[in-house]
């Protein structure tokens, strides 16, 4: 474990799923610190100068979304949520809070990873300021300087909106948006109630960009929370 | 600390209370033969003695009539404030009966049970607010005159002359718990009396001090020995049944009383009822209704139904019977009750018409084989007086016979009888001079035939009549003159009269025997008509809707069923208020009616100043709630027949709602039992479908834990993945669970949204992509993607569960198709497979919890999946079903209805970005 290695701290007021975190975060070459209510998480969030924290959003003493508000007041560093299953408003109540991504217990590891490394990964952009250009995953490129999207080498014609929803999806890759977020960024905020204008722009963007609407390889729904662009 | 120490007085009061309300009182009596004997003034020395005992005595009312003596010893005893009551002008003291059921003392001193009320109060006479009193737990004393007794009120009037209105039901002192004889030797009284001690009411003074002989004292002293003997021999009776001395088997006397229209009736019931306190049997008292009866004007039909009803005051049973022969139906009467006694007035046909004509009593002697007659001559001079009078009780308010309004019927009966013989003036004069005379006669005696048999008796006299007269003037020479010299044709007018008697006699006899079977077989339809309806009736709602719309075409009155709340007090309904409910009935009313099981209101004893009449809805004694109806005539109700058909139609509707409730309860513990059973094979299924991953869990971890010395790689990285495979399958199973118990609870709420359904199945094939791996999914919607409206999260886990079981119980690699249609307001979606398919006739099962295929413990899952699939089509408001394809496998489809028209989209033109 090295100086340099990023800081994790853990709000978790289970011991066993601490125990779990500890132990694989640790192989990962994370330094992890625990906090076992949310009073206790504020306090480390603020002495060990953490690149992320991990918040579970059932906690003993505060309302995980309580914690997500308190945090925002005064860091933007990333904050994965973990949430039992068949809470969807709660997870989409944290993330139009601020947090920025979520997972549902029970999860692997391997999922837990791939959230941390996109969640670190857009916070060293947010902090220099430089998005890439030119967005790749699988066939799907988008040419974000010169608004060109391509799928293999056949360029996509997208309206005005289609463009603005996938370049918002482009700029937050491989991390979930709810609905909210989307509708607010993409037709402004007075339009936050109609969720179905986001549906069905984003069921036509699939049908240009994938190839089996069906089976989404690019634009994937995270049922009942947002969608999320596969990173 | 010390105020939350009970006091231990207050306790043993509360208790006393309490339990005085689970007895009833004990009424005691102190009964002398006249004012002035000193009833009161013993009763309050006994009051005084049990306070000194220590009970809790308090004095409801008591007159001193400014004696001293008397007021001397209420010195010290609680009296309870009396109301005041306004009557015309005139203040009234009466007893506060809801005062006293207040203070609810252990003993309580109400003076002069024979009192009546003053109009406004709660009961008409004070021997009911003693009654009240009693069945609040409440001991009474109250005082009697022999004179007030209802069955000694007449033979007292006939020495005395003088006759009490206010008079106490026999039974009132024969239930007494005890009675107390104050008695005074006549020549002592009379001191008294004369030496102003005996309290008179001034208005009736002189009347009054002609009552105070001697002969009469000695007369009413007798009476009131006598009384009093009765009671103590009928308490040596019982104390001889309760010790089981059993030297005499007596044969319980039935005694039946017959009454007629005339004025012997109430003195028969007095009769009878002495007769049979006197023999301590039943009795009965009997109307029959002959067809000539029923021709009786109302006021007499009104005084009938009133001596039947002081009969049941008295304490007999009442019949009424409508037969056409009124010995036969006596006779079948008794033979029906086992009558032994048989009460009734003596024959008032006399001589040879009795030798003719026969008699009620000689049918009844003739006939009666084991059953004694007695006979009751009128002691009076004009029995006819007496007709009316049934002790001071007027029929109560409303029960009088309605205006009759025949008269207009009558007039015209006339009009046509002269029109007819008109008719026959014409039709004869065509024939005279062709036919004899005495055909002619027959044209008329046609016409008086005619008239007599539609018009009655009046007319058809008037028929005939007009027919001689015309006959004489018009035919017999000479003609247009009015001579009866020729006498012969006196015949042929006598003979007419005769014929027009004889025929409308009969006539009215078979109209109105037809008007009783029409009616009868009314009330049979009636009855029939309602209890079919009622046994058709699906809920409570149901059968009050029935009751009070046949009530209401019966009776005429509109009504009401009110029931009690759980904990007793009656409530209004809270259904939809029909045409034939009637509003604002008196639910303090109500709820005596309730508690008493008796009925009340109008035309009845209990607050007859209310505007309707209450009736307890009760079977025996289970009374279920209260029938309040808006008399539009007194009549149509309190009829011996129609308050039958009342009574009727209250058992049937008890018995309606008995049924209904009876099966509710029987569905509700059916209900109970299938969650009960739903419980067991939940635990069973759970602790073996749990356990099973567990122990893998646990025994590949405890060798992980514990053998990891000497585990190789390979095997350490095979018992990790049995761990987490078997942690996979515990998760999804437990969400399962939850999700069941979340949809059972009704908790998850529906958030239904617009979608588009490809993004659910794009969803949904995403989540099942390893599960599905190799086989080939088709799905086929139609173009567009029209927008669903459901909830897209629930919709998801259907589908999701829905495309596991069909990867779940098909051969791998074997297809599956989503089909999805369209309708306007609906989706219909179907995932089939190709399968070995449904057994047959488990295509309903399959959606009931804990179901699973036979032979199929080996695939995991509780059997929970398509349970939730039919759970959460049904909160959409849809339909899910299974069936077998004709073509192999099998095809799950539902259906989802959305009230709602796709939102409105302004999509921007398609241009290039």
């Amino acid at each position: 474990m090295a100086i340099s290695d990023p800081v994790i701290v853990v709000i978790e007021d289970d011991p066993q799923m601490r125990r779990f975190l500890r132990t694989s975060l640790g192989t990962m070459e994370f330094q992890v610190y625990e906090a076992d209510s949310g009073q206790q998480g504020l306090v480390e969030a603020g002495v060990r100068k953490p690149d992320l924290i991990v918040l579970d959003l059932g906690l003993p003493d505060m309302d995980g979304v309580e914690v997500v508000r308190a945090l925002r007041e005064w860091t933007m560093l990333p904050i994965i949520i973990l949430s039992a299953r068949s809470a969807e408003q709660h997870k989409v109540d944290a993330l139009d809070a601020g947090a920025d991504d979520y997972l549902t217990k029970p999860f692997g590891i391997g999922e837990l990873m791939a959230r941390i490394r996109v969640a670190l990964r857009h916070s060293a952009n947010n902090s220099e300021h430089a998005i890439d250009q030119v967005f790749t995953t699988g066939e799907l490129k988008v040419d974000l300087a010169r608004r060109l999207v391509h799928v293999g080498e056949h360029e996509v014609h997208l309206t005005p909106i289609e463009y603005r929803l996938l370049s918002t999806l482009v700029k937050h890759a491989g991390k979930v948006l709810t609905h909210r977020q989307l509708l607010t960024e993409v037709w402004g905020p007075a339009y936050v109630e109609n969720a179905h204008y986001l549906r069905i722009y984003m069921s036509q963007l699939r049908q240009k960009l994938e190839t089996d609407p069906t089976r989404m390889k690019y634009l994937l729904t995270e049922s009942g929370v947002g969608y999320r662009l596969k990173a | 600390m010390s105020s939350e120490r009970p006091d231990p007085d207050l306790l043993l009061a509360k208790v006393e209370r309490e339990q005085a309300k689970a007895r009833r009182g004990r009424l005691k009596i102190f009964f002398g033969a006249s004012a002035g004997v000193g009833k009161t003034y013993s009763m309050l020395l006994a009051a005084r003695e049990r306070r000194a005992t220590g009970i809790d005595v308090a004095v409801g009312l008591v007159e001193t009539h400014g004696r001293k003596e008397t007021a001397q010893l209420l010195e010290g005893l609680e009296l309870l404030p009396t109301r005041t009551i306004d009557y015309r002008g005139t203040w009234l003291r009466e007893f506060d009966l809801d005062g006293a059921l207040k203070r609810r003392p252990s003993l309580i001193l109400v003076d002069e049970i024979a009192h009546t009320n003053a109009p406004g109060s709660r009961h008409p006479k004070r021997w009911q607010d003693v009654n009240e009193l009693l069945n609040a737990g409440i001991d009474v004393y109250t005082t009697l005159n022999v004179q007030h007794l209802e069955s000694l009120n007449d033979d007292v009037g006939q020495f005395s002359g003088i006759r009490v209105w206010e008079t106490v039901p026999d039974t009132v002192f024969e239930q007494a718990d005890e009675v107390e004889l104050v008695d005074l030797p006549p020549d002592e009284l009379l001191v008294r009396f004369n030496e102003g001690k005996v309290y008179l009411p001034e208005k009736a003074e002189r009347a009054i001090k002609n009552f105070f002989r001697k002969g009469n004292l000695i007369a009413l002293r007798e009476l009131a020995l006598r009384q009093t003997a009765d009671r103590v021999d009928a308490q040596m009776q019982d104390y001889r049944e309760d010790h089981a001395i059993r030297d005499i088997w007596q044969v319980g006397e039935r005694i039946l009383v017959c009454i007629g229209p005339d004025g012997l009736a109430e003195q028969l019931v007095r009769a009878g009822k002495r007769l049979a306190s006197g023999l301590r049997g039943e009795w009965i008292v009997a109307y029959v209704e002959t067809p000539r009866l029923q021709r009786l004007p109302a006021e007499k039909r009104d005084s009938i139904l009133a001596i039947l009803r002081l009969a049941e005051q008295l304490g007999a049973k009442t019949v009424t019977l409508s037969a056409p022969e009124i010995g036969e139906a006596l006779i079948n009467l008794a033979r029906e009750r086992n009558i032994t006694k048989i009460v009734m007035g003596k024959p008032t046909r006399r001589g040879w018409k009795r030798w003719l004509l026969g008699s009620v009593v000689d049918t009844i002697i003739g006939e009666a084989h084991n059953i004694n007659v007695q006979m009751m001559g009128s002691s009076r001079a004009h029995p006819a007086e007496t007709e009316l009078v049934v002790s001071g009780r007027a029929p109560p308010p409303g029960l009088k016979a309605a205006p009759e309004q025949k008269h207009k019927r009558r007039t015209r009966g006339y009009l046509l009888a002269v029109v007819v013989i008109a008719l026959c003036s014409v039709v004869a004069e065509g024939l005279h001079g062709k036919f004899e005379l005495a055909n002619l006669v027959m044209v008329y005696l046609l016409g008086v035939v005619f008239v007599a048999t539609h018009f009655g008796r009046g007319p058809s006299i008037l028929a005939s009549i007009l027919s001689a007269v015309a006959f004489e003037v018009l035919f017999v020479t000479p003609y247009l003159q009015f001579t009866v010299s020729d006498s012969q044709y006196l015949v042929t007018l006598g003979a007419m009269l005769a014929v027009a008697m004889v025929i409308s006699n009969l006539m009215a006899n078979v109209r109105s025997q037809a008007k009783v079977a029409a009616h009868r077989e009314r009330r049979a339809a009636v009855l029939y008509a309602m209890s079919k309806e009622l046994s058709a009736a699906r809920s409570e709602t149901e059968i009050l809707r029935t009751a009070v719309q046949h009530i209401h075409a019966e009776f005429g009155s509109r009504n009401v069923i009110l029931f009690p709340d759980p904990t007793g007090r009656i409530q209004y309904p809270t259904d939809t208020i029909l045409s034939e409910s009637v509003q604002g009935s008196d639910l303090s009313v109500a709820q005596w009616v309730f508690d008493h099981n008796e009925m009340a209101g109008r035309g009845t004893n209990t607050l007859p100043g209310s505007e309707l009449v209450y009736f307890p809805l009760a079977a025996g004694n289970n009374v279920i709630g209260v029938l309040a109806l808006l008399p539009v005539n007194l009549r149509r109700i309190f009829l011996p027949e129609q308050k039958k058909l009342l009574e009727t139609f209250i058992s049937l509707i008890v018995q309606a709602i008995d049924r209904i409730r009876l099966a509710e309860q029987a569905k509700r513990s059916s209900v109970q039992m299938e969650a009960e059973r739903l419980r067991n094979s939940l635990l069973s299924s759970i602790s073996h479908d749990l356990r099973t991953p567990l122990a893998t869990i646990v025994g590949s971890a405890s060798t992980l834990v514990e053998r990891n010395h000497v585990l190789r790689t390979k095997d350490r990285l095979e018992l990790s993945r049995a761990i987490h495979d078997e942690a996979l399958r515990m998760s999804n199973l437990v969400g399962n669970i939850l999700d069941m118990a979340r949809l059972d609870s009704g908790m998850a709420q529906l958030n239904r949204q617009w979608v588009p359904l490809d993004e659910i199945i794009g969803s949904v094939l995403t989540r099942l992509h390893k599960r599905l791996e190799g086989r080939s999914v088709v799905v086929k919607l139609p173009p567009g993607s029209p927008l669903v409206h459901v909830d897209p999260v629930m919709i998801e886990q259907l589908l999701v569960n829905l495309l596991e079981n069909a990867a779940r119980y098909t051969p791998e690699g074997s297809p599956i198709e989503i089909t999805a249609e369209f309708g306007p307001f609906s989706v219909s979606i179907s995932v089939a497979d190709r399968g070995p398919g449904i057994p047959k006739g488990q295509e309903n099962l399959l959606f009931e919890k804990f179901y699973r295929l036979q032979g199929e413990r080996a695939q995991s899952g509780v059997g929970l999946g398509l349970t939730i699939c039919r759970a959460i089509v049904e909160a959409h408001g849809g339909h899910i079903y299974a069936k077998n394809r004709a073509s192999g496998g099998a095809l799950f489809s539902f259906v989802l209805p959305f009230n709602q028209a796709p939102p409105s989209v302004d999509l921007e033109e398609e241009s290039k970005p």
